[in-house]
Order: structure tokens, then sequence, then C-alpha cells
């Protein structure tokens, strides 16, 4: 390894805690100029909490600041803000596009850092007021883009411009800052097709060949082969190691990412491959904004658990919006040999289906309304269930809302202080429980769980997992759970489908190889 | 400009087309101004004389609504607090008996604290209502006609000491309901310079013609495309030299039109401040606030401090609509103290809106070409409401309908197309 | 409906805290300026019982009116500024109710029968355009308001109505304000009224506004009436348990509108005149300050909210006009206050979290 007077940046036994958790765990990182640097790891394996604070964001600083030390060129800094991270020389070049459409190609590139000459006005109304060189900022915007060998009019507008394009014009911007040394990545190719990849790739070669040190954050482990000198693997806001590119290999690394101990036993199930199925989707596709799934073709069997695992944002979640109805879906999907009506949430409620959203507060509960209320609400509007009628006319079954509602507290042990309490102010685990109970008012055949344990503290996630399995083996209920936690899903499912790019790569038992599972979730199955 | 960019290279009959669908309330105020002229029977001359001078008097108030919808803050109804702000400066000039172009400048200067101040307010309690902007303005205008009301009506004589028989009420509490401006700020800036139509319609197209001469080759390494710069430089050529010959022909004619007088000054003003805005955009507070006004979070990642941008544009909105109520009242030379504010804001709303404006975008000429439209339009639907319905008032209910009618149809369009862009991303 | 789930079971000190937090500190100053202007009208020998009974008429006149806010902000498009259009619809039905020559009870309630078709008809429409604009429900509804207003006044001129109790002396169409005596004014204030120690009761009045309040509390007890609330609340909740959210904000709208034509008729009995052309433009934003200053958010509502806020609202009104007049002769006081109060409440409102989007 590099010594620390040749690095432009080290950063040193970086801790971080939120809230008393601790999410980063003493991370060493050294760069030197000229550098590629990959970061690896799964989702929640503390990546963006270290950029965090690299680059001094509000969240870090509002909750605590962090431990450890930074130095660059090897002077301690303390970077307080994104403007000292700037100052530094430290550039970002952001997974979502931080661009203007309405702009041209220069005003996003001179964003916030207009060149302006003085003219009589700015002179007696102060240097707000000077106008803008825009000559000087053409000139400034066809340098940078020219140092990427983009051919385009640095005057045409950013909207309406290819996505590869657009991540271009970002690197420029970065780019066209005079000072810039070290320059962060952030997903970059997330959002690319596999040539505008292939060029980002080699821009970013271009780019260290002329000294910039590049930090290079993604999942694609052939990217990371593909270009990086030196590989971080974080998980877990732990650091599993730092290696050489050429000392180690792709298996390698999926299995460094996802590798970890399990907590409890993979409980072994009984087969239901001989069951009937009770969920049979071909040729499935959702447009889920973030979480589209393409052509999805599964089976799930009646009594089974599946699990639907991979990394945040390639589909995983569209799969079961899709199914309920939530987000335009086209393709087939027929539950216990039935067709199922599709972008009809009604329909596929009324056939047996229940959904526990992934956004609990947001889809899945009323937070200001009681719990009781919470419980019988799709039941009673949906299924005409809880209510009394009188002819045309119907009333709200207030006793029959309570009775139903203590017995489901008691049930699930829903820690409140009564069926009238407001959901707002439980805990996240509790909250989960009202979900299932509103699920299970509407006796289901069939439900849908996403992110489960998601928000939920450590002790109460078992507890929620544990409900799921029990509804399983009481009540019948065949389950789908979609999980970003891999560990989670090895706990509780019998089959795992892992989702990439939209589709599933591949079905796994819970006991598989930890390989299978990393390279399966970058992506890189096929290429092993 | 963008639109002639954009269709450079597009075949004539599919820019035509965008250029149709693009300013289709335009175009409809257009033949609807001149069916209603034709069915009113105005002669042109009259006309001519009305609206000029209703353009020297309103289109500075519509211009102050750019800079806000450029900061993204949509339509600001509150310029009723920036023309209040005004009519205090009018009143406490008027109390004081300044009179005259001295009157006018006292006025111009004593408004400014006072709209400051609402503006520095008004754009707090904006960025505490962010995505709520417009109807905190609209509402915020209600809300300060009860202070204004309440300072004027009741604070002055109890509270305020106020001795002047001709402006306050017999019982020595409250401002009377009219203030008539006859003796002082009448005409102030108006009667400065007076000149005759023709003469001006000369002189503006000789400046027209040589500023799009002189603008095609000085800003030669525009980023606008050869072609669109080129036709700019020819449109304004032949407008300026269209109009230097009409004022030419109608001056050696000794037609009705050589008799018109055009205030100089408060067009002059009205070009300044036009020169003003167009700078402004081009500036480095200018370019911040396109960039909060196309998408605050960016702006913000990028550093720019947001809710201050905001409450400047606030702030210079108010300012000069002040400045616009100063002109507008010394134009009118008598003023209702508790109405002439009221409806000010909707109808240089309006007015922006049939220039082929929108919430999200405004430019000087729509500003300017919405005035002239919407004028139009107030001064011929009463005479076309009684020729056609036998009823003037049929008329006035009309161009009030117009007025919300449009303001409604657009927000209502401007909402409509955002759902339909979020639904397609 | 959402508040009293709130206040859980805390010790007593949070609890009252916590009530007096969530009562919101607008309310309290109204509150407390009530309480002033009836302590200055005790200490000033303004007949108490005049100013009851004023406040209980108001409230009758203009509760209904405040009750039209409720089912558009629990269906989830917030304050119902599109109100002059149901009032409208009202104010038809009214002036039919006169050109059919009717009286009593039957021109009253026919009135009311008459405008329902209208007030659904323009409800639909209304709640059609705001699926449309979603998250700028108010903007546009206040102008949609206004322009229905002033395409209204060309339709008094132009309508067909020859009842010469409402025509001008001359020129056509009907007149700004049309007088209800010998047809419904006062017909429920008077009904079953009694005086009690000087305090006249509109019972008639009240004993409607309960009924009104009843249907709506029944409705909301509903399966439709709980699937609306839901989706006001929370739309996508709502869509993920299988409810047309568009068609409940529809739902509120119409109801909100019919609302808004039967409240208009109550306020004119009470009032004694159909007023149209340019009246009903601001009684919009004067129907969201009652139930604003009652408690309720541009998200969340609940009838007693109407109550409330009608009672302070219209009580200050009521009481500050006179204890003004005494100390010192400050005619238009009244409106001035009604005119701050009602549009500060609007703004108070729109500041707080949350709201259109």
């Amino acid at each position: 390894m590099a010594k620390g007077e040749s690095c432009i940046l080290k950063m040193q036994g970086i801790t971080k805690d939120y809230f008393g958790t601790r999410v980063l765990k003493g991370i060493d990182l050294e760069l030197k100029p000229g550098e590629i640097h990959g970061i690896v790891g799964e989702n929640g394996a503390g990546k963006s909490t270290l950029m965090n604070i690299l680059f001094g964001m509000p969240v870090i600083h509002s909750t605590g600041g962090y431990g450890g030390a930074i130095e660059v060129k090897g002077n301690p800094v303390s970077i307080g803000s994104p403007f000292d991270a700037m100052k530094l020389g430290i550039g970002m070049v952001h997974q979502e596009f931080m661009l203007i459409p309405g702009f041209s190609i220069t005003e996003n590139i001179k964003l916030n850092r207009e060149l302006t000459k003085s003219t009589l006005f700015s002179k007696i109304f102060g240097p707000r007021l000077e106008s803008l060189d825009i000559e000087a900022m053409g000139n400034d915007a066809k340098k940078a883009l020219k140092s990427l060998d983009l051919g385009i009019d640095e005057w045409s507008k950013v909207a309406g411009l290819p996505v590869g394009h657009m991540q271009f014009i970002e690197i420029a911007r970065e780019i066209d800052k005079s000072n810039i040394k070290v320059l962060v990545f952030d997903e970059p190719t997330a959002v690319l097709a596999e040539s505008e990849a292939e060029n980002l790739l080699k821009a970013v070669r271009k780019l260290a060949g002329e000294g910039v040190a590049i930090l290079f954050i993604t999942h694609r482990l052939h990217e990371i082969m593909a270009v990086c000198d030196r590989i971080t693997v974080l998980r877990d806001g732990g650091m599993v190691t730092c290696v050489e590119r050429t000392r180690t290999s792709m298996p390698e690394l999926a299995r460094l990412m996802v590798g970890r101990q399990l907590d409890e036993a993979v409980r072994i199930h009984p087969d239901t491959s001989a069951k009937p199925l009770a969920l049979r989707i071909r040729n499935f596709s959702v447009d889920m904004p973030g979480e589209t799934a393409k052509k999805i073709d599964l089976d799930v069997h009646e009594g089974e658990i599946l699990g639907i695992g991979g990394l945040a944002g390639q589909g995983k979640i569209g799969i079961a919006n899709g199914v309920m109805g939530l987000y335009p879906a086209k393709g087939e999907v027929s539950f216990f040999g039935k067709p199922l009506p599709l972008n009809n949430p009604k329909g596929a409620i009324l056939e047996g289906l229940a959904f526990l959203s992934e956004d609990r507060r947001g889809v899945g509960l009323l937070l200001d309304m009681s719990i009781e209320m919470n419980i019988v609400s799709s039941a009673m509007v949906i299924q005409g269930k809880f209510l009394k009628k009188y002819g045309f006319f119907t009333q709200v079954d207030k006793a029959g809302v309570r009775r139903h509602a203590l017995e489901t507290i008691k049930n699930l042990d829903i820690r409140c202080k009564g069926p009238d309490q407001s959901v707002r102010r439980l805990s996240g685990g509790n909250q989960q429980k009202v979900c299932v109970a509103k699920a299970l008012a509407l006796d289901p055949k069939f439900l849908f769980v996403s992110e489960p344990t998601r928000g939920i503290d450590v002790g109460a996630k078992k507890l929620v997992l544990d409900t799921l399995v029990d509804l399983r083996d009481k009540l019948g209920l065949t389950i789908v759970m979609t999980s970003s936690e891999l560990a989670e899903l090895r706990t509780i499912c019998d089959r795992i489908a892992i989702v990439n790019d939209g589709k599933i790569v591949g079905i796994l038992a819970p006991n598989a190889d930890d390989t299978d599972f990393g390279l399966m979730m970058a992506g890189d199955y096929d290429a092993r | 400009m963008s639109e002639s960019v954009k269709s450079k290279n597009r075949g004539l009959s599919l820019g035509t087309r965008k250029f149709l669908t693009n300013n289709v309330v335009t175009i409809l105020f257009v033949l609807v101004g001149l069916g209603g002229l034709k069915v009113s029977g105005l002669s042109i001359p009259f006309f001519l004389d009305d609206i000029i001078n209703r353009v020297a008097r309103n289109g500075f108030m519509v211009l102050a609504l750019i800079i806000p919808v450029l900061a993204g803050l949509g339509l600001n109804f509150a310029v009723v607090l920036g023309a209040m702000a005004g009519q205090t400066a009018i009143i406490m000039a008027t109390h004081w008996g300044f009179g005259g172009i001295g009157g006018i400048l006292l006025c111009v200067v004593l408004s400014f604290p006072f709209a400051y101040v609402m503006g520095l307010l008004t754009g707090k309690l904006l960025n505490k209502t962010r995505g709520k902007e417009m109807i905190t303005t609209l509402i915020l205008g209600f809300f300060a006609n009860g202070i204004y009301q309440l300072v004027y009506l009741i604070l002055i004589g109890t509270i305020i000491p106020m001795n002047n028989e001709v402006l306050v009420l017999s019982s020595g509490v409250g401002l009377r309901t009219t203030i008539d401006l006859t003796d002082g700020l009448k005409f102030g800036l108006d009667n400065v310079v007076k000149i005759p139509l023709t003469l001006f319609s000369v002189l503006a197209g000789a400046a027209a013609a040589a500023g799009a001469v002189i603008q095609y080759l000085v800003r030669r390494r525009r980023p606008l495309g050869g072609k669109a710069r080129l036709n700019w430089m020819v449109a304004g050529l032949v407008f300026g030299i269209a109009s230097m010959v009409w004022g030419v022909y109608q001056m050696l004619n000794q037609s009705m039109f050589s008799f018109l007088r055009v205030p100089a000054v408060t067009f002059a003003v009205i070009v300044l401040l036009c020169w003003f805005i167009h700078y402004f955009t081009k500036t480095k507070l200018g370019q911040d606030m396109r960039t909060v006004g196309q998408d605050s979070h960016v702006a913000d990642v990028a550093g720019i401090a947001t809710d201050k941008i905001r409450v400047t544009a606030m702030i210079m909105s108010t300012v000069l609509a002040a400045w616009g109520q100063i002109i507008f009242l010394q134009n009118m030379g008598t003023f209702s103290t508790y109405g002439s504010h009221e409806n000010v804001g909707m109808f240089a709303i309006a007015s922006l809106l049939i220039g082929g404006a929108s919430v999200a975008k405004a430019t000087i000429s729509q500003a300017l070409i919405g005035t002239v439209l919407f004028h139009t339009m107030f001064i011929v639907s009463p005479l076309a409401g009684r020729v056609l319905f036998g009823d003037a008032q049929l008329g006035e209910f009309f161009r009030s309908f117009v007025a919300y009618g449009i303001i409604g149809l657009s927000l209502a369009l401007h909402s409509w197309k955002k759902r339909m862009q979020g639904k397609l991303k | 409906m959402t508040h009293d789930n709130e206040h859980g079971a805390d010790s007593g000190v949070t609890k009252i805290f916590g009530a007096l937090k969530s009562f919101g500190a607008p309310r309290l100053i109204i509150i407390g300026f009530l309480v002033i202007l009836w302590i200055l009208a005790l200490t000033i020998k303004i007949p108490m019982p005049a100013l009851f009974s004023d406040t209980l008429i108001r409230l009758g006149m203009n509760a209904v009116l405040t009750l039209a806010m409720l089912p558009s902000i629990t269906g989830g498009t917030s304050l119902f500024f599109g109100l002059p259009l149901g009032i409208i619809c009202g104010l038809l039905g009214g002036v039919m109710s006169i050109e059919m020559n009717l009286r009593g009870f039957t021109a009253f309630f026919g009135a009311i029968a008459m405008s329902l078709p209208l007030a659904v008809l323009v409800g639909l429409g209304y709640g059609w355009l705001m699926n449309r604009v979603k998250g700028s429900e108010m903007t546009v509804g206040t102008y949609i308001g206004f322009a229905f207003v002033s395409l209204m006044s060309f339709g008094w001129v132009t309508l067909p109505f020859h009842n010469p109790e409402m025509a001008w002396a001359i020129g056509k169409g009907v007149r700004v304000t049309v007088s209800l005596e010998g047809r419904f004014s006062g017909i429920l204030n008077n009904f079953l009224s009694v005086t009690i120690a000087g305090v006249k009761i509109p019972t008639g009045a009240l004993m409607f506004l309960t009924l009104m309040c009843l249907l709506v509390w029944l409705f909301y007890r509903t399966q439709l009436g709980h699937a609306m609330r839901f989706a006001g609340m929370n739309p996508k909740f709502a869509e993920a348990s299988g409810i047309n959210v568009n068609r409940m904000r529809i739902l509120g709208i119409v109801i909100s509108t019919i609302l808004g034509a039967i409240g208009i008729l109550v306020y004119a009995q009470g009032f004694g005149f159909l007023q149209l052309y340019n009246a009903p433009m601001y009684m919009g934003f004067i129907a969201a300050a009652g139930i604003l200053i009652g408690g309720a958010s541009l998200k969340s509502a609940r009838i007693s909210h109407v109550i409330l806020g009608t009672f302070l609202f219209h009580g200050i009104l009521v009481v500050a006009l006179p204890v003004a007049n005494t100390v010192a002769t400050l005619g238009s006081l009244a409106e001035i206050s009604r005119a701050i109060v009602s549009n500060g409440i609007i703004l108070y409102a729109l500041a707080q979290k949350g709201g259109e989007s």
C-alpha cells in the first residue's frame, strides 16, 4: 500500500452514530493522485454515509458529527459543509442528476459559478448585478466538454439530451472546477445503457490519467474489475478489506460483499413444489418509477414463503406493487388458476390477495386514525365487513369493530394503549403489526410483504419475521416477501428469487453459497 | 426567442402550427379585440388615443409581475401590496402639497421603504408556504386590504394625527373615499413632455430599427443561432421603418392621428424598465433567480441561497408595483382611496396571461402585448355590449368574466400540464 | 375526527398542554378576543340578550355555509373556494321558487329541491376539473368561482325571470337584491322561536342546522363515507385499499356544492334577501375562515370545527359592531375586522405544514 505522504486523501478510523446506532465502524481509506478506487457494498453497507461525511453534508453535522480523522494532502482538515469540500477540491457526480433541463449545457456547467463582468450598473448596485460573461462561460464549457471527448454544442439545451450525455455534463461541471483533486462517482452507470457505460469508464480512466483521484462507488462488479486499481469492500458499516484489483476476483468480491454470519440456523421447510400453484406470473412488466420490473416469470406454490431479493432500484419492489394493481403493469397473472385482473387494486383484494407495502407510513397506514379503524379500513370499504345495513344505507358497526380490534391486538401482541390510540404514536414494529392486522381483516389467501423490517429496531425485526412464519404455519397463507436484507430472506424463506435490472436472475435455496447470491445481486452471475 | 430557435431547422408548416398552438390565447384575443373594435364602431384615432393612455398607465404594473415568475413564485397577486405602498406615498405627498414631476419623484422615494418592507414580509411568508405561493399571495392581498382600510379608515385621525380638511372625512377620522390629484400629482409624469403621436412613431421606429441593427452587429457571438438572430434583426428593421413611414405619412397628411399626443416620459420609463428586466435576467442575481425558479432543489445543492433569492424577487416586484401604481394614479388624476388597488393585481395578471405568459414563463413582449390586448377588450366590450345586447352592463360583465376566466383557465392549464409531465416521467 | 385519538392517556399536565397545543394559538387568541369584547360590551351596557340572540341567529345563518367546507376538506380537495358555484345554484333555486310564486315552507324547500340537481351537476363538473388540477385546487377554485360569478351576472340579466317582485323598474334582468318578504324570509328563524330571558332563540334555524350536521355525521359513518375520508386523509393508502380516489374527491365536492346551495338559502331566509350578482364572490373565504377558526386545517376537519368556528367568527362580528360604535363611531370596523380575521386565519392555515403541494 502507498505511504501516507503521497496520498491526496486519507480517511482514518471513520465512525458515525445515528441516534445511538453505530452505522460506520471505523473505516480507513487512502487515495493517491490518479488512482481509481472502487467502493463496493450492499445497500446499507455505509457507502453513502461515508460520502456524506466526506462532503460535510448537513445530515452528518445535525446528528452529532463523526469520529476519526480526514487528511487532504497530508494536512488534517475538518469538512463542515459541502462548500468546504468544494474548496478542498473534492467533487461529486451525483446519482440523480443535478441539472436544470431548461438551461443550456453551459449554464448547467457553470451553475452558481458563473463568470461575470462589471458594468456601470453593477458598480452602483453591487456585484450581484454584474452581467454574465456569456462568451467566457461558453469557452470554459467547451473546454470541459472537449476534455471528455464529448462533441456536443455547449449551447444546446439539456432537456432532450440522452441520459449518457447528462452524466457527462455533470462530470464536465466537476472538471471545470479548476482545483478538482478527488472526484466521487456515486453509482454512475446505474442509469446508463451498456455502450454509454463504456464511454463513461473511458472518461474515468482519462481523468485518472490526468492525475485526478477517483472514488468509484458501484454495485456492478465487472465495472469495478474493469477500471479500479484498488477496491474497498464495506459490509454492515464495517470495513471488510481493501485489496488490489489484481489480487482479487469477482466471485471473491461478491462473497465478501454478502457474506455474513446468519443469526440463526436456516429453517428447513417442507417441500411445497408439489403443491398447486398459488400465483403464476408470465411475461410480467411493471412501470414503477425507480423499480421497473421487466418480463418477469415466476411461480409461487401454495403454502410457501418465497423471497424476492436484490439491490435497491433493481425492480424487486415493482413485482408486488404491480400484481396488486398499484402501478401500471402488463403480462399474464393467474391466481389459483384464475386469471387475475391487472391494474385493479380492488379486484386483487377481492380475489384474496393482500399487501403490506414497503412504504408503511405512506401507503400502509392512516397515521392519524385509530388502530381499530386502520385494522378494519380495507375490509370495510372493499368487502363491506363491519357494517350494519339499513337498506341502501350502511352504518359502521362500532361494537363489531372494537371486538375485532381487541381480538387482533391480543393475537398479534400489538403493544398499545388501546384500540383507539392513533397509529402515529406506535413504534415501527407495532405499526407493522397493525398493517398485518389490516391485511388479515381481509381474510386473504395470499400475502405480499415488502420490506417488512425496514425502519424497525433490531429486537422487533425477529418478532415481525416470526409473525410471518406463524401466518403461514397456522393460517396456511402463501407469502411472497420482498426485502433488501438478504439475511432476513434467508432466515424465513423457502426459496429466494434475486432480481437484477428488472429481471429475475435466478432462484436460490436459502442456504446457497454467498458467492452466488453476491454475483446475482451484482448482475454478474453470467460473467462468472 | 426559444420558439424561433427550436423551429429553425423544421418545416415552415410545422413551425407555424407550433406558433399557433403556443399562442392560441393571444391569437384568440387579437380576434376578439378586432371583432369588438368593428362591432363597437369606435373610430381608430379615438381608440388609439385611449389605448396609448392605458398602456402608458398600466404597462409598468404588468411588467412588475415578470420577476416573481422568473423566480418560480408564479403569478404575484400580492402586487396589490405594492399598489398600497404607492398609494401611501401619494397620500403623503398630496397631504404635504407636492405636485408635478417633483411630487412624483418624491412619491417614488417615499414608496420605496414601504414597498421594501412589504415585499420582505411577503417573501418570508412565501418561504413558509412553499408550493402554495399563488393562493398565499391572493389571500395576502385581501388580508392587506383589511389592514390598509384599518389604517386609513380608522387609525387616521385617531392614532395617526392628520389635519387636512380636503383629505380627511368631516368627522376627523379616516380618509375620504376619493382623493383628487388634479391640483397636485395629476399628469406629473405624463405632462413632462408630450409629443405628437406621429413624431413619436417616427422616433420609436428609428430607435427600433437602429436598435435591431446595433444588436445584430454588436452581440455577434451570442448563443442564439445565426438565422434566428437575423430574423430578429429583420423584424426589428421592418417594424421600425414601417413605423417611421406611417408617422411621416400622417404628419404630412395632417390627419386625425397627428393631433394625438403621447406621454413620452412615461413611455420612456416603461422602456427603461423593459431594458432593466432584460439586463437583469443576464446578471448573476438574475441567473440565480432563474435557477431557483427552474429547480430550487438543484439550486440548493449548487449553493444558491434559495430562500433569500425568493425574498429578493418579492421585494423587487413589490417595489416595482408601488411605482407602477404611482404612474397609474398620476394618469388617472383621481383615485378611490379604498378601491383603486383592489383590482390592480387581477387586471395586471390577466393582461400578462392574455399576452401568452404562463405561471412558469413570462417575457417582456408578452407583458406588453397582453396589456394592449386586455385594454383593447376593456375599451370595446361595454360598447360592443351595447351594440350587441342593447346593454353596456353586459359588456362589463363579459369583461370581468374574461379577466377572471382567463386567470382560472390559465392556472388550470398550467397545473394540468404539470401533472401530465409528472406522469410521463 | 383525528384529534381526540391523539391526546392518549398521558398525565394530567401534559394532557392539558397537548390539548392547548392541538387547539392552536390562533383559536386561543380569537377566544380571548371574543371574551374581551363580551366584557367590554358588558361594561358599556350593551343589552346582552340582544347580543346573544344575534349571535345565535348568525350561527344558524352561516353554519351550513361553513359546513360546506367539510366534505371538500375531508375528501382531499382542501378548502372549497368554489363555494360561489354552490351558492349560485342555491340562488337560482330561490329565484325560481319566487318565479313560481311559492310561499312559506313550500317556497323554502321548493328552492332547495330545485337547486339540488343544479348543484349536483355543477359539483360534478367542478370535481372533474379539480381532479385535473391536483395540487392547485385552491387557486384554480378561487378563480373558477370568480369567473362563474361574473358569468352568472350575465345570466341574471338575460335569464327569463318575469316576476315583477324581482325585476328592475326599468331595464332587463333581476335586481341586485331580491326581497324575500312574504316568501320565505325568516321562515326557519321564526319557526318555534321562543324568547327566554330576553334572548330570542331561532329554534327552526338551529334545528335545521342540527339536521344538516346529523345527516353529514351519518354519512361519515357509512361505507362510502369512510371510503371518502380515507381517500382524503391519505390518497396512496386509499388507492392501495382499492378505493377510487378521484371519485371520492368528486363526491366530496358534490356534497360541498349541495351544502353551499342549501347554505345560501338558509342564509337568505335569515337575511331576508337574495343577494345576486357579485355578492357570492367572497363568501367562500368567509366560510373557509369559519371552519379554520374552529380548528380545522387544510387537510382535516370535523363537524365540531364547523360549529365552534362559526360561533366564534360570527360571534366576534356580532359583538364587535355595537362595541365599536359605542367606543367611537367607526362604522366599518366590523367589515374591516372580518377581512383581517378571515384572511389572516387562512394565511395562518397556509403557513402550516402540509396542505396543497
